[in-house]
């Protein structure tokens, strides 16, 4: 186990540098991240179905014969050609998928190297709401962040597994008791937007959602302020 | 006995004679009608899940239990009591044997046990619906909620544990008939795709199925009998379950999606009159490939279920690969076509709707096979919408291929008319109209496994749109289902081989054959293979 971590360790260190999220004093934004990839994904994709598809639709009509006693006459593979059939096809498939890893590695290092200026906040999933603890001790049922800083949430369950699902920044993760799971986002300009719970969690599951709003950070400060005197 | 009493089935029915049956062919057509059965209703619940996510707010339900009992049915039913038993119960049951020179299945009566607690399945399932706390505890029964749930999750554990009981007798019959039952002759290499998928099915069901059945017993423990396998604050752990469930339930995507290709193999070489495309390379690359692949990709179901980063890498790259053992079979199948002589049937234009979905369901899978993708991706309506095009829509339609491929086999007359042609259209219409708008609006966060969206307003079209498919595949299937039970009775007689098959159900065996199959001992030389139309 030991050796085994140590091997895993080595090969994280080997990519380190993909995650460059803390050089250079820029933050790379996840969700930009996501985005890009999912439209050259969206390509890849698109351009293998088409192909593919193309191929039958051609095979379809021209093979096509009214003969019920016409036999086919496919190719006859020497033992060259069937290994060639598959290595070449399968190397192919292989490169796509080790450049699809890689790409996605290091959109991974991204979204979970979280910035070291990040806001810390706690958030706890109840059976059917959620509940946002901030580091000045202020508790809010709804998700409340400045912009231009870097969001990471430390996040745990109550009762049952929940997940915390925020489109707009495309990220999500479960939440779930005896665990605590984390998520950061980096919230650039001012929206307002919706978190939805994402995992099955009884009846009211399609009801737990509560708005997540990124405000200017001088209304931030000034809500906090409130929140704290409250207290 | 004469020989013609050995080989076509008595005239006259005889409720008796079916219910204690030890024939494989009966015991298939069972299962076929069972499985169907529980495809109604489910599709049924699927028909009122539809409907009420066509509008926002409640259209048809009065609270969240209902639609969740609901979405509970429709997806344990669709898996575990269409799917898997359609097509290791049914395609396997009736045509494996037939296949192979096989005078029946190695252990018969253990067969019929298999039927019988499939059907006894079938009953517990369909008592959801009468029991006072209905199980909502969707197909995945995920603890801490299935065992803190007012819902009687041992409904749920006893369906699993039947069906579970029924499969891996069902496994070790069939492994045993292929192995010890070949006609004599017949060679690993002679052996139909359809027999090698369902090989295959059956050793994943048999090393898989054990692991599934400990999970839900666990389950059953911690809801009743008070113990803490599930619960973290008495030293459990909440992902144990879910670790267990997909270990098995990943492989049983593979459990349905390889024989669902083995028809659609059958159909498209016969079809064709073409020799699978590169057959080693079918074989042993893509079905052994699956199976040896198989087990180490289940977390890719977790991927935001707080498991380790390392793994979630590691397990992006082996549900990557998967790509190779699946593109190799895509390549024979497409290979298969190559020069073919293709003439066209009900049943060739479903394994050509297949073509389609296999293309969009499996590239779909693609960027779910991405950890980083997923972050935003998993538990949306694009999850929903790619493993639908793969079971509900790719595997779904190689059992209505099947059924129409072999109708004149098991009847001894034809399906493929007009209405057949009309239902597949309305079918393929109907699942691109349900199921196009949700990978939409799953990209942009619509979730799973809600009934009320009103924080998501923008996407209310979309689910208009859904609905309306959803309405004309249920024509389309009833008109399919009513056109079958016609035909049944009523079709027009069909020639022995309509097809001109050279695969050895059709060649050997009569139309509808009796206990027995076969009115002489099948024996073959090295030259024979099921596919061996071009005699150069």
């Amino acid at each position: 186990m030991k050796r085994m971590s140590s091997v895993v360790a080595g090969i994280t260190s080997l990519v380190a540098p993909l995650a460059a999220n803390a050089q250079d004093g820029v933050i790379q934004d996840p969700a930009e991240g996501w985005d890009n990839l999912w439209y050259e994904m969206l390509v890849d994709i698109t351009v293998i179905g088409v192909v593919f598809m193309i191929a039958a639709i051609y095979m379809l009509i021209r093979y096509r014969t009214k003969d019920p006693d016409a036999v086919g006459r496919g190719p006859k593979l020497t033992k060259a050609q069937a290994i060639a059939w598959v290595l070449i096809p399968a190397s192919i498939f292989m490169a796509d998928d080790f450049f699809l890893s890689a790409k996605g590695w290091s959109l991974w290092n991204i979204q979970r190297g979280v910035p070291d200026n990040a806001l810390e906040i706690k958030v706890t999933g109840y059976q059917w709401y959620w509940e946002f603890e901030y580091e000045n001790g202020v508790i809010l049922e709804e998700l409340i962040v400045p912009i231009g800083q870097p969001v990471v949430l430390r996040m745990t369950g109550e009762d049952v597994i929940h997940s915390f699902g925020l489109p707009e920044y495309r990220i999500k993760e479960d939440v779930m008791p005896g665990r605590v799971t984390y998520l950061w986002f980096y919230p650039k300009e001012a929206k307002e937007t919706v978190v939805t719970c994402t995992e099955f969690c009884g009846v009211a599951h399609s009801e737990m959602y509560t708005r997540v709003a990124a405000i200017d950070p001088m209304e931030y400060e000034a809500l906090m302020a409130k929140e704290v005197a409250e207290m | 006995m004469t020989t013609a009493s050995l080989t076509t089935q008595s005239e006259g029915f005889n409720l008796k004679e079916w219910i204690f049956t030890t024939d494989h062919k009966r015991i298939g057509v069972m299962y076929l009608i069972g499985s169907m059965a529980a495809f109604v209703v489910a599709g049924l619940m699927a028909i009122l899940i539809r409907l009420e996510q066509s509008s926002l707010g409640a259209q048809i339900i009065s609270d969240g239990t209902d639609y969740n009992v609901m979405l509970y049915f429709h997806g344990a039913a669709m898996i575990l009591a269409f799917l898997i038993p359609g097509l290791t119960g049914f395609a396997a049951n009736y045509f494996l044997p037939l296949m192979i020179g096989a005078k029946d299945v190695a252990f018969p009566r253990i067969n019929a046990l298999s039927l019988w607690l499939f059907w006894f399945a079938i009953v517990l399932a369909l008592l959801t619906f009468v029991i006072p706390d209905k199980p909502d505890i969707m197909w995945t029964g995920y603890p801490p909620y299935s065992i803190t749930t007012q819902g009687n999750t041992a409904f749920y554990v006893f369906t699993v544990h039947l069906l579970g009981f029924s499969s891996i007798l069902g496994a070790v019959n069939f492994l045993v008939t292929v192995i010890f039952m070949r006609a004599p002759g017949m060679g690993w290499n002679q052996l139909n795709i359809f027999v090698w998928t369902t090989v295959a099915a059956f050793i994943i069901q048999l090393v898989f199925i054990p692991v599934l059945a400990a999970a839900v017993t666990l389950l059953l423990f911690d809801k009743y009998l008070g113990t803490h396998f599930f619960d973290p604050t008495a030293g459990g752990d909440v992902l144990l379950y879910q670790n267990l469930f997909w270990f098995y339930s990943h492989p049983a995507v593979y459990v349905i999606f390889l024989p669902a290709v083995g028809i659609l193999f059958e159909i498209i070489a016969t079809m064709s009159k073409n020799a699978v495309f590169n057959y080693k390379a079918a074989v042993y690359g893509g079905i052994c490939g699956i199976v040896l692949i198989t087990g180490e990709v289940w977390v890719h179901h977790l991927y935001v279920a707080g498991m380790p980063d390392w793994l979630r890498i590691g397990q992006m790259v082996t549900t990557l690969l998967i790509s190779v053992p699946v593109g190799l079979l895509v390549l024979s199948l497409w290979g298969t076509l190559y020069r073919g002589a293709i003439t066209y049937n009900v049943a060739m234009y479903y394994a050509v709707a297949c073509l389609y979905l296999i293309l969009v369901g499996g590239l779909t899978g693609i960027p779910l096979a991405m950890t980083s993708m997923t972050l935003h991706l998993s538990e949306t309506s694009f999850v929903h919408a790619h493993f639908h095009f793969i079971m509900g829509m790719l595997a779904t339609f190689t059992v209505f291929a099947g059924v129409y491929y072999w109708f004149p086999k098991m009847t001894g007359r034809l399906a493929d008319n007009m209405i057949a042609k009309i239902s597949l259209a309305l079918n393929f219409i109907g699942v691109n109209v349900t199921f196009w708008p949700l990978f939409i609006i799953g990209v942009e966060g619509m979730p799973r496994r809600y009934w009320n969206y009103e924080m998501f307003p923008q996407f209310e079209p979309y689910h208009h749109v859904a609905t309306i498919g959803a309405f004309i595949t249920a024509v389309g299937i009833t008109l399919m289902i009513l056109n079958w039970i016609y035909c049944a009775f009523k079709g027009e007689i069909a020639d022995d081989n309509p097809w001109k098959s050279k695969s050895m159900e059709w060649t050997h065996a009569p139309n509808v054959p009796g206990p027995g199959n076969f009115p002489e001992d099948v024996v073959v030389d090295s030259s024979w293979t099921p596919y061996n139309y071009d005699k150069r």
